[in-house]
């Protein structure tokens, strides 16, 4: 392997492992708003209860986040030294504002949420998980601002010497691409946490434990998760593909394994892309969908693979397109699955269902699956472009970082991640058969 | 402007020493001062509240220092690849240490945790300290600005020492010092009873420690490093940092005798402070000295990010730090006070 393929794997790595626990807690710290505030309105304990069970999971989960988000900041630098260099001038910005406006709020209020519930009161606990939410909604922006910047980069003029400049803060900030970029995955945030709310509470149903929690739960997630789910398709999603179709024509063309360009392209369901013959084994396709799609019309032109040079091709057609169509077809999935189960609490039989109960509770590990899928749409979507059109990803890496060196500390952090993935999963399933209404007993210390 | 964010930057990672170091401190000395498992989570429970927000000060020094002088952020990580890593690793152990230590009752499962939260908060001391020392030193430059360490070769001095050697390790063993006098100083404030006792005394003997080998550290870096002399004469009035930081120190010894604990706290604070200000100031205007060739070495201005990103970078800067500075006086207010075990538990 030669060291740039080890820097790449080592970023994908750490950020994916990373991003799986982020996406928890900023959905979560909405839906956990959400309990607090029907507790206040209602007055009724029982939602507070459901709020601190699910404030533990939301602390191992932040902890988590913490841990292994550290190393992210720190590898722009020790991995990507050229491409801090040239670019760090902006997405330094947007980095050190997370730490500022956003790491700094969450960091001080979690503890007040974690320790204060009553030296604080009711109405000052409900706005330190309100500043919990706010700062990791904060801390989602900018690092999806920093992403939208290399995806689509704007606010930016070149200097004397290649390098990259910061021309206008509002630029980097507003930028046309964040917009659905951060709804979107903002939303997706709140899908996974949907889905991990129902999920334990269908289980607890399933089980016949903690039976009113457990119904909590489930209404709770299944109403968050039904709107979500609609809104991750449209508009946040078809924005996206807007977003690319304007952007990132050739990205576009690689993940509808769509080769040859095509007046009313047809919209591929499944096929295997062979890229040698450049074309689509086994293809079912849904004829002219694509083209209305992307152009609202039937008939439109859609640019194939071959309209560009291979050059500018993403490096990993293959991938792209499995990662994007698992994403895809899972939020159709979604969408029916919550749609499915809205129809069951609405008619009253939701709880007592056990095969819907079921299917909710084996959805467990599906949205994770798919924003894990989407990231790596959007990620080798960008290729071969470390900052699009401006800098190539092997123009990126540190230079004198041998292969070997980084591979050393890529397999350090596999081991130490694995280590984690243990425990976390360990005291998550702990907490989970203790449920909400165990008695308080002495616990974390900390956070 | 350059001269501006140097200023933001160093004030920046010397508050992060200050109050991450108090938290590594504790875990240093862990082991030594708490005996009982009570006692051990009285030490915990006093950083629990805090240790993240201290430890944002880093990410976002690390920020800052992205922005404003990119090319040093990008020459210096990637220089010191293999001993930042190991510092990754350590930061995730201890945080997880801290975290997971009380989800399970079991005779293991603490001691464990309490040992890897000991261990890798010393270790980290340890690391940041040959960190300082070779930024003090200076690294082997090229044309590009950038260069790359090995973690050790004979740990002499020459043309090619690696990022250990006797000077760095040095300043690591004093870090450790400093720190651990300063995390003992921050529990004997803290708590009460036998482990507050034990606390006060154990900062008391690390002092000695601490002073020999500041007066150490001080003597050689001067010898080390020329432009420290070249500064502190150009500019006699930066003395008053060194002299800041000898009052903390002597200080922290008086109030810890007089059983003044937050004054003996506050001077230790002073004292790293006042230390750290001192290397920046001797360093201006190097950030990065070169220990081959000083015109290869990194510099406020050939470092820095070009002026309308430091300029814009103040207008958002200076509201975020005031807020965040808001949320920590909070914090510690509401955190304020002996730690008391029986008071609520948290989720
Ligand atoms: C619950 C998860 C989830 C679900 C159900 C969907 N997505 Fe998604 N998608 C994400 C989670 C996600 C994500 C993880 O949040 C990504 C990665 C980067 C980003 O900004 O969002 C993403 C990226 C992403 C991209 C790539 C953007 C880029 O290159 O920067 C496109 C084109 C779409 N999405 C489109 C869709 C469409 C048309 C969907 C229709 C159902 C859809 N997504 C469902
Ligand atoms: C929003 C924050 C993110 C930023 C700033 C970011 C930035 C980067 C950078 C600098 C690289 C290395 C250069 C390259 O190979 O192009 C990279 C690669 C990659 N990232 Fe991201 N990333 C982010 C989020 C994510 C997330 C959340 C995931 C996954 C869940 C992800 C998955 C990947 C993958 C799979 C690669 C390797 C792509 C390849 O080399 O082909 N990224 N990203
Ligand atoms: C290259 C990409 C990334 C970097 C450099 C990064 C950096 C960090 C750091 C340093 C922390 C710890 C903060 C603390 O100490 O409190 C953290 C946590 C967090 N990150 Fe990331 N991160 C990246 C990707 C992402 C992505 C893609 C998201 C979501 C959109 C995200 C959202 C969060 C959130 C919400 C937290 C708070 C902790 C938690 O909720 O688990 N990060 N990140």
């Amino acid at each position: 392997m030669d060291a740039l393929t080890v820097h790449r794997l080592h970023f994908a790595f750490t950020v994916t492992f990373h991003y799986l626990f982020p996406q928890l807690t900023m959905g979560l710290a909405l839906l956990i708003l959400i309990l607090k505030t029907m507790a206040m309105r209602t007055g009724n304990e029982h939602y507070n209860r459901a709020a601190r069970f699910w404030a533990k999971i939301f602390a191992v989960n932040f902890a988590m986040g913490v841990v292994t988000g550290i190393p992210l900041e720190f590898q722009f630098g020790t991995n990507w030294a050229r491409f801090s260099k040239a670019a760090g001038g902006v997405i330094g910005q947007t980095l050190a504002m997370e730490g500022v406006f956003s790491f700094f709020l969450e960091s001080s209020f979690l503890g007040a949420f974690l320790f204060g519930e009553k030296r604080l009161g009711p109405k000052a606990h409900w706005v330190s998980a309100f500043l919990v939410f706010a700062g990791s909604w904060l801390s989602g922006f900018f690092i999806v601002a920093t992403d939208a910047w290399m995806q689509h980069p704007t606010g930016y003029r070149i200097g004397g010497h290649g390098e990259i400049l910061l021309s206008s803060l509002w630029g980097l900030l507003l930028n046309p691409w964040l917009f659905w970029q951060y709804l979107h995955n903002m939303i997706g945030s709140v899908v996974t946490a949907s889905f991990v709310m129902a999920s334990v509470g269908a289980f607890y149903l399933l089980t016949r434990k903690h039976e009113e929690s457990g119904r909590t739960f489930v209404r709770l997630g299944v109403i968050a998760g039904t709107v979500s789910t609609v809104l991750m398709a449209f508009p946040t999603g078809d924005g996206q593909v807007h977003n690319i179709v304007s952007n990132q024509p050739p990205t576009l063309a690689a993940m509808e394994g769509l080769f040859h360009t095509a007046q009313g392209a047809g919209l591929v369901i499944v096929g295997q892309p062979d890229i040698d013959n450049r074309r689509l084994d086994n293809p079912l396709t849904v004829p002219n969908a694509l083209s209305f799609l992307t152009y609202q019309r039937w008939k439109a032109e859609v640019k194939g693979l071959d309209a560009f040079p291979p050059d500018r091709w993403p490096d990993n057609i293959p991938l792209l397109y499995y990662s994007y169509h698992i994403m895809v077809g899972l939020g159709t999935i979604f969408i029916a699955v919550m749609a499915l189960a809205s129809l069951n609490l609405w008619r009253g039989a939701l709880y007592r269902s056990r095969p819907v109960l079921w299917l909710i509770m084996l959805m467990l590990p599906f949205p994770y699956i798919a924003t894990t899928a989407g990231w790596i749409t959007a990620e080798v979507g960008r290729q071969p472009w470390l900052v699009y059109g401006i800098m190539r990803t092997l123009e990126g890496s540190s230079p004198h970082i041998s292969a070997g060196n980084a591979l050393f500390t890529l397999i350090g952090f596999m081991g130490i991640y694995t280590i984690l993935a243990i425990l976390f999963l360990f005291l998550v399933y702990r907490e989970i058969e203790q449920g909400p209404e165990r008695p308080e007993g002495p616990l974390s210390p900390a956070i | 402007m350059e001269t501006v964010w140097f200023c933001l930057v160093a004030v920046m990672i010397a508050m992060y020493v200050v109050l991450d170091g108090f938290d590594l401190g504790a875990g240093a000395v862990h082991l030594f001062v708490a005996r009982t498992d009570a006692e051990r989570r009285a030490v915990l429970r006093s950083i629990g509240p805090v240790w993240d927000g201290n430890e944002v000060w880093l990410l976002a020094g690390g920020g800052t220092l992205y922005f404003a002088f990119p090319a040093l952020y990008a020459s210096s990580f990637s220089g010191f690849y293999l001993p930042l890593m190991m510092v990754l690793w350590l930061l995730i152990l201890r945080g997880i240490a801290i975290e997971f230590r009380d989800h399970v009752q079991s005779l293991v499962w603490q001691p464990l945790w309490d040992g890897v939260f000991s261990l890798a908060s010393a270790l980290l001391a340890i690391f940041f300290g040959a960190a300082l020392g070779n930024v003090v030193r200076g690294v082997p430059l090229d044309r590009a600005g950038t260069f790359f360490l090995p973690l050790w070769t004979d740990f002499t001095m020459g043309k090619d020492a690696g990022i250990l050697d006797w000077y760095t390790v040095l300043i690591a063993i004093a870090a450790l010092a400093t720190l651990a006098v300063h995390g003992a100083l921050w529990i004997a404030l803290k708590t009460e009873g036998e482990l507050e006792l034990r606390a006060r005394r154990i900062a008391a003997r690390a002092w000695w420690g601490l002073a020999a080998s500041v007066i150490l550290i001080t003597l050689v870096s001067f010898q080390i490093q020329p432009q420290l002399k070249a500064s502190f004469q150009a500019r006699p009035w930066g003395c008053v940092f060194p002299i800041l930081a000898l009052a903390g120190l002597v200080g922290a010894r008086l109030m810890n005798s007089r059983l003044q604990e937050l004054g003996a706290f506050l001077c230790s604070c002073l004292f790293i402070l006042g230390m750290l200000t001192s290397v920046a100031f001797g360093l201006f205007p190097y950030v990065l000295p070169s220990n081959s060739d000083p015109a290869l070495s990194l510099t406020v201005s050939n470092a820095a990010a070009p002026l309308y990103g430091l300029k814009v970078g103040l207008m958002w800067f200076i509201p975020g730090m005031l807020l965040a500075i808001g949320y920590f006086v909070y914090t510690y207010r509401s955190f304020s006070g002996k730690v008391n075990l029986d008071d609520e538990a948290p989720y």
